[in-house]
């Protein structure tokens, strides 16, 4: 069997090897762009950060905490455009810096998980034996526990002393360090599974065999050929994974056991909202959770797209 | 096939066995149900530690490890304090293994006795919500997958990916906003919200409170599995023995429910079994939402209150029925999938 037959055969690929040689990025960079979901989430982010920055130069933090008692429960108005809280803090002040809080845990938290996957799965798959059956199976048993059940009560551990922490300035609830890492914490697991499954695959190939034989140390191969290789499938892994820790932080802080106020996070602006909905407050609902579906759509648009093109065979398409 | 049911089985006990050493780690440390008493005056120091006594949490580890192997508690006395963390698990592994689960330190009832009334309603809530949701995102899904790229199919794409991307809080509080507050205010018939207590007994009343609940839940569940559906029918679809099938002259019909159905629904069965925990954690939020009395609420009422006995329980059963699923999904489609050989 001649391989060129086989790639003019083929009409997708052959529209891909048309004209000058491309190298594999650049190949995954043209499949992305043409993929108009992604493309619209891309755009979406970038107008969400834009706001999200933006806003917070037009309006000091200062606003967005500042309680207004006489002021509660306003409906949107010239003064206050979403309306405001329960407190009397004004909605859209504190969705600019609830936004801010929320992507900066997604992406921390998703740094932890994917560092902490890459490494768990990894080192299983690389030494297998019995080092494999003790991560496999502790990464099963994290599985079994229902994410959110382990997330309140880890929150709750950790949560015990929480103390202001002040950055560049600006003060943060110690809570938003905790649930970063505890998002972190209980969500390395799929990334783990998909790691070692690659990883598996990879060292049985013959170049490992070479690099070996020359004498390249674990630590090397394991970074400088394996993780590599096994790249395209952790970015895209760590694009859905930004989404569910977004979502996983606006849950727990919902239920009252993430982020602490006066610091806002989409996710807090609506603890117990259920019963100021009850006296109609409908803008304390449908703002905040308007800012978190449009952020995770544009952040699964774009993560579809990215495995649509680092894995051309995938069949799920939008 | 008896060998790998055997080594399954294996491999659950060893996970089950780390879950509740994770789990009851993280209970002891995350909870400290003195911390109640801290700013109560006139409690004195010989009071807390009574208190402790009674709680259990002085607790040592040989005293742990005699109940464990079931020796009277008189034995106890004999054995010094100051146990660990490793001795107290041990003790309440063992009680455990036996059904039970200790005593809430708050409303002093069994753990296991708070569980068994709870666990009913969140199971009557799942299960009335999985049962809808399956048939719903089957027919979405068939439809989809059959008029491709039509209007049909990007309307119901467009949906189910928007709808993946809800919090369920968004769509369980949207809900309640529509049909129990504004139909109330614009003088309509409206659904209940929860916060009043209801007579169980009263089946109409039963299933009016759980109009709201299960549709939120059907909402989330179905904009997942939609997709899903799908692409899984497309796939089969474009497989020769479907070609074949329709150049034997079956109707569309005949080939669709007969022939693709079956074999598109597989990866569907696997997918629900494993998303199990998934679902266990969409119950607590609308059952905070809804104050639903269910397990979910009761693990979340108790948690914020570290009342460690309840937690812990409630961590066990709802782990343990994650695992227990994990495994019958694994032996249905063994079952129902003769093609598959597992050595």
């Amino acid at each position: 069997m001649s391989s060129e037959i086989e790639i003019t055969d083929i009409p997708q690929l052959k529209a891909e090897t048309a004209g000058p040689a491309l190298s594999p990025s650049q190949l995954i960079w043209r499949r992305f762009r043409k993929h108009k979901m992604a493309m619209a989430g891309i755009v979406g982010i970038i107008i969400l950060l834009i706001f999200i920055v933006a806003g917070a130069v037009i309006v000091p933090e200062t606003k967005a905490n500042e309680v207004d008692l006489r002021a509660r429960l306003s409906t949107p108005s010239e003064l206050h455009w979403m309306g405001t809280d329960s407190t009397g803090r004004d909605v859209f002040n504190r969705i600019i810096y609830g936004g801010q809080i929320s992507l900066l845990v997604g992406i921390l938290a998703v740094s932890i998980s994917v560092t902490l996957g890459t490494v768990m799965g990894g080192i299983a798959a690389y030494y297998g034996g019995w080092v494999d059956s003790i991560l496999m199976r502790i990464t099963e048993s994290m599985l079994s526990i229902p994410s959110l059940f382990l997330l309140i009560v880890l929150g709750k551990y950790l949560g015990k002393e929480v103390q202001t922490i002040n950055i560049l300035g600006r003060s943060f609830s110690g809570s938003v360090g905790i649930v970063i890492l505890v998002i972190g914490l209980t969500s390395w697991m799929y990334l783990a599974r998909i790691v070692r499954a690659n990883v598996l695959s990879l060292k049985e190939m013959d170049y490992i065999a070479a690099s070996k034989s020359l004498g390249a140390s674990n630590v090397r191969i394991f970074f400088k050929h394996l993780v590599p290789n096994t790249l395209g499938a952790i970015i895209v892994a760590a694009t859905l994974g930004l989404a569910t820790a977004i979502l996983t932080e606006a849950y727990v802080s919902f239920l009252g056991l993430g982020i602490q106020p006066p610091t806002a996070s989409w996710g807090n602006m609506l603890t117990g909202a259920q019963s100021f909905i009850q006296r109609g407050a409908w803008w304390m609902w449908l703002f905040p959770s308007l800012f978190i579906v449009f952020t995770i759509l544009c952040i699964n648009l774009l993560g579809d797209g990215m495995r649509d093109a680092f894995d051309p065979h995938s069949t799920r398409h939008m | 096939m008896w060998a790998y049911i055997l080594r399954r089985l294996v491999q659950a006990i060893i996970t089950l066995f780390i879950i509740t050493i994770v789990c009851f780690i993280l209970t002891r440390l995350s909870s400290d149900p003195m911390a109640q008493y801290a700013n109560r005056p006139g409690l004195t120091a010989a009071d807390k530690e009574r208190i402790r006594h009674q709680l259990g949490l002085d607790r040592t580890i040989p005293v742990a490890w005699i109940r464990w192997v079931g020796l009277p508690p008189e034995t106890e006395k004999k054995i010094v304090d100051n146990s660990g963390l490793p001795i107290q698990y041990i003790n309440w592994l063992g009680l455990a293994l036996q059904g039970e689960l200790g005593t809430s330190f708050f409303s002093k009832q069994p753990v296991s006795q708070l569980i068994a009334e709870r666990l009913p309603l969140t199971l009557l809530l799942m299960a009335t919500a999985l049962t809808i949701t399956v048939f719903i995102a089957l027919g979405l899904g068939i439809v989809s997958a059959v008029k491709q790229y039509s209007l049909t199919d990007n309307i119901i794409t467009a949906l189910s990916f928007i709808g993946y991307s809800m919090p369920i809080f968004f769509i369980a509080l949207g809900l309640m906003l529509i049909f129990a507050v504004q139909f109330k205010a614009w003088g309509l018939p409206y659904l209940p919200t929860g916060a009043d207590v209801w007579n169980r007994r009263d089946m109409t009343e039963l299933i009016r409170h759980m109009i709201l609940p299960v549709s939120c839940l059907v909402i989330i569940q179905t904009a997942g599995y939609a997709r899903y559906v799908r692409s899984s029918i497309l796939e089969v679809l474009s497989l020769d023995y479907i070609r074949t099938a329709r150049a034997k002259g079956l109707t569309e019909r005949a080939v669709l429910y007969k022939h693709a159905l079956r074999n598109a629904a597989l990866p569907f069965i696997t997918i629900l079994g494993l998303d199990i925990p998934y679902l266990l954690s969409g119950a607590i939020v609308t059952e905070s939402v809804y104050a639903w009395p269910g397990m979910g609420r009761l693990f979340w009422e108790y948690a914020q209150r570290g009342d460690f006995p309840v937690v812990l329980g409630v961590l066990l059963v709802v782990s343990a029925a994650v695992v227990v699923f994990s495994i019958l999904t694994d032996l249905v489609y063994t079952f129902i999938d003769p093609r598959i050989r597992l050595g």
